[in-house]
């Protein structure tokens, strides 16, 4: 059982984060860059499955050459090799773009199976498993919150409000987790020493055979136009409840219509 | 005037179509005149027409068929993929939700588009609106490519009526075999209730690590309930399993976007206001006279949230 686990480094959600004035993107130099943190779970999942049924876990991500601390955090979890795709051209691609350079890259790699988290922290669109169904060709099985291979069959239950849906697919498919699906676990003192020895295999757009005009701000299926902090709130009233603070609390309310 | 093509979704409980539709049909008309698509099992498109008619389309375009829903998402991409190039529309609108966004997503490479999710405005000129980095960034965005598809947040725009003749128009249905990749076996509604769903809903009372107990969190739903609202949890609240992930309000759980939420014995982490910055009035209880929840707070009450929310239930019910 060959996985492929997709990778986003982020800025950490955690933090301030800030959008570049120079062109509208992402400011992630200066940011405190961390791996998505709902990848931390499809990393786990790729070895719960890879440790049942043996194989290997290839870690792949897109990204600036930062990106490799995101790899090496991966590697450190118990994932065997990766794949970093680098190229100043991609800096400023939009969803549709990246779903393309990540589509190639998948195209030399042998796989069964494709984890990756459902949504990242940064853009939080939840796309990546649909755009990638669609330029592969294979089942998308998103939004798992619990993840069984058997028979070459993959099966899942996507997590929907209040519920879920089964639903399975032939292999290789790809699946897209949720921080439901299990728990993490961390990186052990013998897999950071191990993550150091691992092979991380860097690739250009030329090696992946995409055409570096496809992608890139000036190429982008979308355009950011401007962006501005939100407005602050104006002051908002604050009591101290001294046994009158739900009186206060539902004359608010009655004052803004709401009872 | 353009066809602008709006994809219906369909209120999972049964009953008709979900507000967001309603919603998207209303922001639909910036750029010209709406017509809804109805992409579901046979028998689906009779029951919701004349609320699409009301709300603005003009042409209802019925695409029944077992399949589209026997499988995920593909075919109803598919489907909506044919009738964007036999109509070429201005504009496809489409209800955000993680199904939308997946049909949105495939919808943009079956056809070259490009594609903006979860935005909160659609001017007339095709720009839209979205907030980014848990709320605290307004983005105006543009599709450069194609025909734009966007993805309307829930709640981000009231649902006008504006009658239209809402002519039904059957589209012939054919599902390719790549589109049939992922069957659906089952859907297993694990928790019912009567109360609103969490996206749609006006109100929403959350709790969180403050309430200290799951057998607590009644005190939140007494005020939910009083009030006719959903109920949230932070994630500390989830994490310290008071209430179930699937009310998780933040960063890595549902954004709400309600007329009013309240937020009882939360702190205000990134995590959670990432879920929550949106809304219009924000009301907040708790002890901690420097949680930052007070921040974003139009209303704070400083105190114990076991004194304060269940006589503030109680003054609510009493008003009714």
């Amino acid at each position: 059982m060959n996985i492929v686990v997709l990778v986003k480094q982020v800025p950490d959600s955690g933090s301030e984060r800030k959008m570049d004035p120079a062109d509208n993107t992402v400011a992630r130099a200066a940011a405190d860059n961390v791996v998505n943190e709902i990848d931390e779970y499809a990393i786990e999942e790729a070895l719960v499955v890879k440790e049942a049924q043996g194989g290997e876990v290839t870690v792949l991500t897109v990204g600036p050459d930062s990106a490799t601390d995101a790899i090496r955090k991966a590697l450190s979890m118990g994932a065997d090799k990766a794949v970093h795709v680098s190229d100043e051209a991609i800096k400023g691609s939009d969803a549709v773009q990246v779903s393309a350079v990540l589509a190639a890259a998948l195209g030399q790699l042998e796989y069964d199976l494709i984890i990756c988290g459902a949504e990242a922290t940064d853009s939080q669109m939840s796309v990546m498993p649909a755009l990638l169904a669609e330029r592969l060709g294979l089942p998308q099985l998103s939004g798992a919150r619990k993840l069984t291979v058997d028979g070459g069959v993959a099966r899942i239950e996507r997590q929907t409000d209040g519920g879920y849906w089964a639903v399975e697919a032939p292999l290789p498919a790809i699946v897209s987790t949720w921080d439901t699906i299990n728990e993490p676990r961390y990186p052990s003192f013998k897999g950071i020493m191990a993550a150091k020895k691992k092979p991380v295999e860097t690739k250009s757009l030329a090696d992946l055979g995409v055409d570096a005009s496809t992608v890139g701000l000036a190429s982008a299926t979308t355009q950011v136009l401007d962006f501005a902090g939100r407005p602050p709130k104006g002051e908002g009233v604050k009591v101290t409840d001294e046994g009158d603070g739900a009186q206060k609390f539902v004359d608010f309310l009655a004052g803004q219509k709401i009872v | 005037m353009a066809e602008v093509l709006v994809l219906a979704e369909l209120n999972p409980a049964g009953g008709g179509v979900r507000k967001t539709t309603l919603e998207a049909l209303t922001a639909a008309r910036a750029l010209g005149e709406p017509s809804a698509v109805v992409i579901a099992a046979p028998g689906t498109a009779a029951g919701i027409k004349d609320a699409l008619a009301e709300y603005g389309a003009a042409t209802v375009y019925v695409a029944e068929a077992a399949e589209v829903d026997e499988f995920l998402v593909a075919p109803k991409a598919e489907v909506l993929a044919q009738l964007v190039q036999e109509k070429s529309p201005a504009a496809v609108v489409i209800p955000s939700s993680p199904e939308g966004k997946e049909i949105a997503a495939r919808l943009a490479i079956k056809v070259g588009s490009g594609f903006l999710t979860d935005v909160t405005e659609i001017a007339a000129d095709g720009t839209a609106t979205q907030v980014a980095f848990a709320g605290s960034v307004i983005v105006h965005s543009k599709v450069t490519a194609g025909t734009p598809i966007y993805t309307l947040r829930g709640n981000s725009v009231t649902p006008e009526p504006a009658p239209a003749a809402g002519a039904e128009q059957a589209v012939s249905v054919s599902i390719s075999d790549a589109a049939k990749g992922a069957k659906v076996t089952d859907r297993v509604v694990e928790q019912k209730s009567s109360r609103p769903e969490l996206t749609e809903a006006a109100i929403v009372v959350s709790g969180g690590r403050g309430v200290a107990s799951a057998e607590n969190f009644s005190i939140i739903e007494g005020l939910a309930d009083s009030l006719g609202a959903a109920v949230g949890a932070s994630r500390a609240a989830v994490d310290s399993g008071f209430y179930p992930h699937s009310f998780q309000v933040g960063q890595t759980g549902k954004t709400v976007s309600p007329q009013l939420y309240v937020a009882v014995g939360i702190s205000g982490a990134i995590q959670h206001r990432a879920g929550m910055q949106t809304s219009k009035t924000i009301v907040a209880i708790n002890k901690d006279p420097e949680a930052p929840i007070f921040e974003l707070a139009d209303f704070g009450v400083i105190g114990d949230l076991n004194a304060v929310v269940p006589a503030a239930t109680e003054l609510i019910t009493a008003r009714k």
